[in-house]
């Protein structure tokens, strides 16, 4: 695991490490700026710009109109013209409103231009649900973001990485999607995933887009996810070891570029695989991961594989049918219960 | 040619208002059961975010006190007062509100998504997207060669928003019967309209599209009303599409668990002693010479009947888990023209 706990060391949320990493590369590089709907005064709904505007001021921190659209494609815009926008979307379910801006142009241009083109801005966004907010505010939808060709797409699952992700992001040439999860950001009032909140060095330093990171080595059994998924899959991960089950979790850490080496190597090695995915079950991640170690060799796995992942419906309101739908820990376990190890061995 | 409201017709308003404000604040209540001293939306009877519309009823009343069942309204994320207003069913409303299954919508969509089929009413949570269905509503109703108005309520950030200006256009130039509303309370979230409005008032905007546009100051039942029967009126009458911007207050926080540090000073105070309920209490009292025990007994039964909604809403069970995996689909009911 690249997150090393250390005693009595500074500890962040996802939210103030984003804030961190955003803050930091503004100081060094004047072409960064950031563009959305309540990120000045109120610091962002989800608190991953707080302060910013203290220290940069309405220039370049700005409050746009409820105008996704116009910002978003502001940012392509900008982008093109040698600035260094981040947009923030404040829930990825507001895509459907801009999405031309997103897909057509932020992704396509530099292909078009033949790279002459460059689109280095970062769009971070909301995902996920769990607290009852209703099928317009509680998707994840990466497999959609993932889909379309052209977006780098990142979902840290704990403060380490989300720093060193979106300062990876602001560098980088080319549109970066940062999805953030609202239950791994340490806001009191979405509850609190403690594992998010994890020791952040207070210097600047970038992650890798596009490494997946182990973080829980085991034999038994692949588990691989993303963002929230890793924190339940390590809650199954410790429910199985008191059974002697050796589980090892994949956080893959980013979707575009997807670490396919990591996930056959943890296969290869377990031979048993379950996906884990608060998207919608179809046509997403979680096929996406067992076609790249079906391809690849189907021989790797001792059992079929299974996806824990969201039921193909939109987000129920009422909590128990909510629950009933989201990937948890206990899901997981099930998950390896329909697994006969040693079928194939 | 404005018609002023009839007595009986100010006690209604005046009875949807108190019943909306007397069901914010039961809803108020409840919310924050389950969420003290820790506030985590997940928690309590009623979880998820909440947009209480305190302060707005004017808007709510004096448009809908023209409209019939079979008139449309399209609202926004901050429904319950236009819900009210447009006689949705209370109980179930209430109930849909806790995520039960006796709820308009079984517990599937919660406070921001409330369907009642029976008066032409549903909301939804995207800021603008109410807009686009309202112009279509009022198309089928005049390609069906049917009676009937719909209206787009939004607030004053979804002018900004491209689906206002596209759903104008489209209702003017099909001259369609669809009046637009905008409650406008000044704040997007924590945005304040000047920081994000480039007009200082949005009625305006409605000369862009050839139709009537009309602003009303201070929150007024009275003038809304005749506002809104003016354009209400004209879109029946194959006059096509109005605009009309309501100043209105924002009492609440823009969800529950809002701190509101982004409003100035005082704003807030001023707000509230400029209540439109007490104001049109007051008027109905002096100038309307209603008896106050007439009123009392309205607020009584605006009470009673927020009671019995939440009662029932308490009461009721919860969905079956698994039913959250049906519904995707309904049966087809007739093939094509034979249906
Ligand atoms: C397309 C879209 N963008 C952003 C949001 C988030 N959001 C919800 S309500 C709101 C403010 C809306 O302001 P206004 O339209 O004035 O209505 P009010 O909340 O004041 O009633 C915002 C930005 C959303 N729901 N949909």
């Amino acid at each position: 695991m690249t997150t090393e706990i250390k005693e009595n060391e500074r500890k962040l949320t996802i939210a103030r490490a984003m804030a961190e990493a955003l803050a930091q590369e503004m100081r060094i590089d004047p072409r960064v700026f950031v563009m959305g709907e309540d990120i000045g005064a109120l610091g962002g709904v989800y608190g991953n710009t707080r302060g910013l505007i203290d220290e940069f001021g309405a220039e370049r921190v700005r409050d746009t109109p409820i105008s996704e659209t116009a910002f978003v494609g502001a940012a392509v815009g900008a982008a093109q013209d040698g600035m260094r926008p981040v947009v923030e979307l404040m829930f990825v379910d507001f895509f459907g409103v801009c999405f031309d801006a997103i897909y057509n142009l932020m992704a396509k241009n530099t292909y078009f231009s033949n790279g002459s083109f460059r689109v280095p801005m970062v769009l971070m966004t909301s995902t996920g649900g769990g607290y009852s907010d209703g099928g317009q505010h509680s998707q994840c939808l990466y497999g959609t973001f993932a889909h379309l060709p052209g977006m780098k797409v990142v979902a840290p699952s704990n403060a380490y990485d989300a720093k060193g992700l979106m300062t990876t992001a602001l560098r980088d040439d080319n549109p970066v999607v940062y999805m953030y999860h609202k239950g791994l950001q340490g806001m009191g009032w979405l509850g609190t995933e403690r594992g998010a909140t994890v020791h952040v060095p207070s210097d600047p330093y970038e992650v890798e887009i596009g490494k997946a990171a182990i973080a829980r080595e085991g034999s038994d059994l692949t588990i691989v996810s993303i963002g929230i998924g890793v924190h339940h899959a390590l809650r199954a991960a410790a429910q199985l070891e008191t059974e002697g089950v050796s589980a090892e979790v994949v956080d893959l850490r980013s979707l575009v570029p997807l670490d396919r080496d990591a996930i056959r190597a943890s296969v290869a090695k377990t031979g048993r695989l379950i996906v884990v995915d608060e998207d919608y079950r179809s046509f997403g991640m979680s096929g996406e991961i067992i076609a790249t170690v079906a391809e690849h060799d189907p021989a790797m796995l001792k059992a079929a594989p299974i996806r824990v992942a969201f039921p193909d419906v939109p987000i129920p309101f009422a909590r128990v049918m909510e629950r009933h739908c989201l990937p948890d820990a206990d899901k997981i376990v099930a998950a390896w219960r329909t697994i006969q190890p040693g079928a194939r061995s | 040619m404005t018609k002023q409201a009839t007595t009986a017709q100010k006690l209604w308003m005046y009875e949807k208002m108190v019943t909306s404000r007397r069901f914010e604040e039961a809803i108020a209540r409840i919310y924050l059961e389950g969420k003290q001293p820790v506030f985590n939306m997940a928690n309590g009877p009623i979880p998820g975010e909440m947009h209480l519309s305190d302060g707005q009823e004017p808007c709510a009343v004096g448009v809908c006190v023209h409209l019939t069942a079979g008139d449309i309204v399209t609202a926004t994320h901050r429904p319950h007062h236009q819900a009210i207003a447009k006689n949705v069913d209370l109980k179930r409303m209430a109930a849909e509100i806790f995520g039960k299954s006796t709820g308009l919508s079984g517990g599937r969509g919660g406070h921001m998504h409330l369907f009642d089929p029976a008066v032409n009413f549903a909301c939804s949570g995207i800021v603008g997207q109410g807009l686009g269905p309202a112009v279509g509503a009022a198309l089928s109703r005049k390609m069906q060669g049917k009676p009937g108005v719909a209206v787009a309520y939004i607030g004053e950030g979804a002018v900004n928003q491209g689906a206002f200006h596209e759903a104008l256009n489209l209702a003017s130039v099909w001259t369609l019967p669809v009046v637009f509303v905008i409650e406008d309370n000044a704040w997007g979230i924590s945005v304040s309209k000047a920081a994000s409005t480039a007009v200082p008032h949005n009625h305006v905007r409605a000369d862009a599209y050839a139709m009537p546009g009309h602003r009303v100051e201070n929150n007024d039942t009275l003038a809304i009303f005749a506002a809104a029967g003016e354009a209400i009126e004209r879109a029946r009458s194959g006059g096509g599409p109005s605009l009309i911007e309501i100043e209105t207050s924002r009492l609440a926080g823009h969800f529950m668990g809002d701190a509101e540090a982004y409003r100035p000073e005082g704003e807030k105070d001023g707000l509230v002693a400029k209540d439109p309920i007490p104001a049109f209490r007051r008027h109905l009292l002096e100038s309307e010479g209603v008896d106050e025990q007439d009123l009392v007994l309205i607020e009584d039964r605006a009470r009673d009947a927020v009671d019995e909604a939440i009662a029932f809403a308490r009461q009721s069970p919860d969905p079956d888990p698994a039913d959250a995996l049906s519904g995707m689909f309904v049966e087809t009911a007739g093939k094509g023209a034979d249906a």
